[in-house]
């Protein structure tokens, strides 16, 4: 069987700016570039940690600089554009069946948005308690 | 006779999963440390609490499967923006090397970094 050979009209490098959907469509592609930051930041922080606790205060008054806020405000749009999008897409992705009766979209979607209220809810209580 | 099976199943499975944990856990950790202390709206914890927090059995191992997933989630989804975004599908294999070897050689530093907090 030989391949295939059909024409693929050229598409342009902005494809993504000529509709909405599409431009929602990359950003949210580019939200993976962000939550990669996130781990280097984590790590940053961690190692501070682990070192002592002038290593702790230079990475909190490092934290403050005004870029690294603006990056850090930025990327938490995109990781927040991430969790919506992400939890949008639960209910389509997962059917859950309780005996005939499958499990409603919005009540899957709901549990969702549920547990990222508990497990934020957790996290900020461990580390302001 | 061999059988080639494609990675992808699996690769999926952990962009999916770091997916879900990276929207789980990041908002709130970032718009701690990276808004709300540098900002003032809330005051950090001290160095011994977080220190002891950090080097909790627990927290080691949510942080280090958030940082691997986060990654493996990263280079998953990066790899499909440069080959939609930018067109680049056609050098799908350095792409492919530089986006898992990213994954690969981060989770070794975040393994490293965490065990050095203990």
């Amino acid at each position: 069987m030989s391949a295939q050979r059909l024409y693929r009209p050229p598409v342009s490098l902005t494809w993504w700016l000529r509709k909405p959907s599409y431009l929602v469509f990359v950003l949210r592609e580019l939200s993976s570039v962000f939550i990669a930051w996130f781990v280097v930041y984590l790590l940053m922080l961690v190692y501070a940690v682990g070192s002592d606790p002038a290593a702790y205060r230079d990475f909190l008054d490092l934290s403050a600089n005004p870029a690294l806020v603006v990056l850090n405000v930025i990327a938490l749009a995109f990781v927040v554009l991430h969790a919506v999008t992400w939890f949008g897409l639960a209910p389509k992705a997962m059917v859950i069946r309780l005996g005939a009766l499958r499990v409603p979209p919005g009540v899957i979607l709901a549990a969702h948005y549920a547990a990222w209220l508990v497990v934020s809810a957790v996290v900020a209580w461990v580390v302001l308690r | 006779m061999t059988t080639k099976r494609s990675p992808e199943p699996l690769l999926w499975l952990l962009f999916s999963s770091g997916g879900m944990v990276a929207a789980m856990l990041v908002p709130v950790l970032l718009f701690l440390f990276g808004v709300a202390f540098p900002l003032g709206w809330l005051s950090p914890p001290d160095h011994a609490y977080l220190a002891s927090v950090v080097s909790h059995p627990i927290t080691l191992l949510v942080l280090f499967g958030l940082c691997v997933l986060a990654l493996f989630h990263w280079a998953h989804r990066f790899r499909y923006t440069l080959y939609d975004g930018l067109q680049l599908k056609k050098h799908r294999v350095p792409i492919t090397i530089l986006c898992y070897g990213g994954a690969v050689a981060g989770s070794i530093v975040a393994a490293l970094v965490l065990l050095r907090a203990i």
